[in-house]
């Protein structure tokens, strides 16, 4: 079957269908209606996305036109069209899979909810914004759906609107976007104002020559480079959007809203779109190391750091949270080192584990009665069989053991780093390989936690967070007992990739043929990837050689220590608490990221905005300008106007004055020759 | 003390001098409306005098001719004039010039 034209479409307008009738008439269809056709419209694209990749891998087919000229201004093009290839079909059936399965899960999870029919409606029309994004051949399409992404997450973070936290949190998240979204823009802008064009390939085409080109440095010293400043612009865009250091502040914040959609838009897709984004625009990002070298070194310090934090979290959703930031740190470093296809394949892998993870916590979370804290559970495995043994797979994949999903590109991903020799990589390589150590531990550290050990939710030592406002009422004491199938259902589906997927995927992804045409790696400036290929022996052989290999040990030691800390001696983390109690103030500040923000950029854009409020408009515009020049006129005309003192014999007089003097200086030359 | 024949310079003085009288009337006058119209009057007739003067001395009939009309519309303006301060007196029952100041700004 060939890539039709109307296939695409329908694939990408199936979940606007869906979303439009949901949420315009979501009265009318009720709650059943309303899942039925988002869920039928997911379907559908989730179908027609395995045809386009079974097309696009086995048949070598290919997919690249304009659909619809929007509008033409002087030489420059604005369509909507789509490119299809290796990169394209495989973040479509990704992104479609995972939404489906969350769609599903849906039905469980906010069945008392008020919002149900709007909750659906917001997913499906997510997933259309996440296919625009994915599929589009040129910049202005892709703007639209980064932002049309960036909108439903907004919402989405606060669909419980009438709690403070999730307005605050919403509005956090958007305003961090608007920063990264910034110099997106910027980075089109640039583009378009040297390339001359939207469409990516003729910007592909035209990359060397734009490689050539420099601007003056406004502060001194050497030219910069146009490509170097266009990718760190665009790379700025994908900080925002994947929550890279320093935008990272809103990502676990936006755990206010609904654990479905963590799962769905904070962990598996949208946040992985500033990865797909700069794995799409590898032709670009090739012609400039120091692009990748900033690249890299932003997503190391997010790998590490961003896991640190996970260690102290006692919120279920938010220890997932920053392990998502810490994996996507992983994913960075892979892109920054140009092994764009190794980021692209741990994005894969990872959407299929951590929207698992997710919707495990969102499984226990329903099994606690919404309560959240993990230091409230304990010994959950014997209640909650099928969540015990897919979040333990989704633990295992997380932390790369061999044979799962995880190790493969996590494992790929440090091999990568290894072989590069950019600036900078020597730091990358230990963040990453540290990293692994400290994943490791939080994540069993909340397995442990929650599935093992004493069975604490009797006595709820803690005050747990409810997530769900109102519905915690009912008794707090309750025995939690397993979900419904329509929420195990999906956590079986993706534990089946968590496991697999990587093994019988990465010949093909890494070292195939499979993004060939889609990624562009200069291999005698950036060999990291080609070294890679030589260590290559299939698979198995990989799983059996990463046994021996120092990640490998990390992640087991990461693991005995959280089972030491936490099963065996709970005495020990309390006193290394003890112990180290400004680090443990520095972490739970979240290294004062948040104080900074909020008391740096945002009290001083308030004094800003204040002063050139009261300042500027009141005082300038309104008062010395507007109200000034009126009153400067008034003030005048008080003047003058003593002159008209309504008398005639008073204008007469100025009248005559007024002719004697003028005659007088008008005729003076002939007077004076008179008088002479 | 002997009176040589009246020159143009005479003419013009008396012209003169009847303009600035007529001038110093309406400036000096705060009491009276007519006598404000009378001074105009004397005004134009100080006017006319100089054009006669000027008519006689340069052999021009055009500068009395000129009187002619300038009489006329003196007449007509007399006559409106004189109708707005009847006017005038009926609706403020005053024809003091100090009072009349409703254009004061």
């Amino acid at each position: 079957m060939a890539l039709s034209q109307n296939l695409l479409l329908t694939i990408a307008l199936a979940p606007l269908v869906g979303a439009l009738v949901a949420g315009l008439a979501g009265k009318t269809v009720g709650r059943r209606g309303a899942h039925t056709v988002t869920i039928l419209g997911v379907l559908i694209s989730f179908i027609g996305s395995v045809i386009v990749l079974k097309a696009v891998a086995v048949d070598g087919l290919r997919f690249n036109a304009t659909i619809y000229e929007w509008l033409v201004i002087g030489g420059l093009k604005m369509e909507v069209g789509f490119l299809v290839d290796g990169l394209t079909a495989m973040m479509m059936c990704v992104v479609t899979f995972v939404s489906l399965m969350v769609h599903i899960y849906t039905i469980g999870y906010m069945e008392k909810d008020p919002g149900y029919q709007r909750f659906f409606s917001y997913i499906s029309l997510f997933t259309f914004s996440m296919l625009m994004l994915v599929m589009s051949n040129n910049f202005l399409q892709l703007f639209f759906g980064w932002e049309a992404v960036g909108l439903v997450s907004y919402l989405l973070i606060g669909f419980w609107f009438k709690r403070p936290t999730a307005i605050f949190a919403n509005m956090k998240a958007f305003l961090v976007n608007r920063v990264g979204d910034f110099g997106f823009i910027l980075g089109i802008g640039l583009i378009v104002a040297y390339g001359g064009t939207l469409n990516y390939a003729e910007v592909f085409a035209k990359a060397p020559e734009l490689a050539k080109l420099g601007f003056d440095n406004p502060f001194g010293g050497a030219d910069w480079m146009l490509i170097t400043v266009a990718c760190i612009c665009l790379f700025i865009g994908a900080m925002g959007k994947s929550a890279q250091f320093p935008l990272h502040v809103w990502l676990p914040d936006s755990m206010e809203g609904p654990t479905p959609i963590s799962a769905l838009i904070h962990a598996a897709t949208m946040v992985t779109a500033g990865i797909f984004m700069v794995a799409r625009m590898s032709p670009l990002f090739e012609f400039s190391d120091t692009a990748l070298s900033f690249v890299m070194v932003i997503g190391a310090i997010t790998a590490l750091f961003m896991g640190f934090l996970g260690i102290i979290q006692n919120d279920i959703k938010r220890v997932v949270a920053y392990s998502t930031l810490s994996q996507l740190g992983y994913m960075t470093v892979a892109l920054g080192v140009s092994a764009y296809s190794v980021a692209v394949f741990h994005l894969m892998t990872h959407a299929f584990f951590k929207a698992l993870l997710f919707l495990a916590a969102g499984s226990v979370i329903m099994g606690m009665h919404h309560d959240q804290d993990i230091r409230n559970m304990g010994g959950l495995r014997k209640h909650m069989p099928l969540t015990w043994i897919t979040a333990l797979l989704g633990s295992l994949a997380l932390i790369g053991t061999p044979l799962f999903a995880g190790f493969y590109s996590k494992d790929s991903i440090i091999e990568a780093v290894h072989a590069s020799h950019l600036p900078g990589a020597a730091f990358a390589l230990f963040a990453v390989t540290a990293g692994v150590f400290v994943t490791a531990f939080y994540s069993f550290r909340m397995y442990f936690l929650v599935f093992h050990g004493k069975e604490r939710f009797h006595h709820k030592p803690f005050p747990g967070e409810d997530d769900h406002g109102g519905h915690d009422d009912h008794g707090h004491a309750h025995t939690p007992h397993e979900s419904p199938w329509v929420v195990t259902a999906p956590l079986v589906l993706l534990a089946v990739p968590s496991v697999l997927i990587g093994f019988l995927t990465i010949q093909p992804m890494l070292y195939g043929d499979f993004f060939k045409d889609a990624i562009f790696v200069d291999a005698a400036k950036h060999p990291a990837m080609a070294e890679l290929a030589e260590g290559f022996h299939g698979a198995a052989a990989m799983a059996l050689h990463g046994l021996t290999t120092l990640p490998f040990w990390l992640a087991v030691a990461g693991v005995v220590v959280a089972w030491w800390f936490y099963l065996k001696q709970p005495a020990i983390p309390a006193a290394i608490d003890a112990r180290l109690k400004p680090l443990r103030t520095l972490l739970e500040n979240k290294y004062y990221f948040d104080w900074f923000n909020e008391h740096v950029l945002a009290r001083g854009a308030r004094l800003l905005g204040l002063g050139l409020w009261k300042g500027g408009d009141v005082g300038l515009i309104d008062g010395a300008i507007v109200n000034g020049s009126a009153r400067a006129v008034g003030a005048l005309a008080g003047v003058v106007r003593q002159v008209q003192t309504g008398h005639l014999y008073w204008y007469a007089l100025v009248m005559v004055l007024g002719t004697f003097g003028l005659l007088t200086w008008r005729l003076w030359p002939y007077l004076s020759g008179l008088l002479r | 003390m002997t009176l040589g024949p009246i020159t143009l310079g005479h003419f013009l003085s008396l012209g003169g001098l009847l303009f600035a009288l007529s001038v110093v009337g309406i400036f000096l006058n705060r009491r009276n409306l007519i006598v404000l119209l009378m001074a105009i009057e004397l005004m134009l007739l100080a006017v006319n005098l100089n054009f006669v003067a000027f008519s006689h001395y340069l052999g021009d009939m055009s500068g009395q001719v000129f009187v002619f009309f300038i009489l006329t519309v003196a007449a007509a303006e007399s006559a409106i004039g004189l109708a707005i301060l009847v006017v005038l007196f009926r609706n403020r029952s005053s024809i003091n010039v100090e009072e009349l100041d409703e254009l004061k700004g």
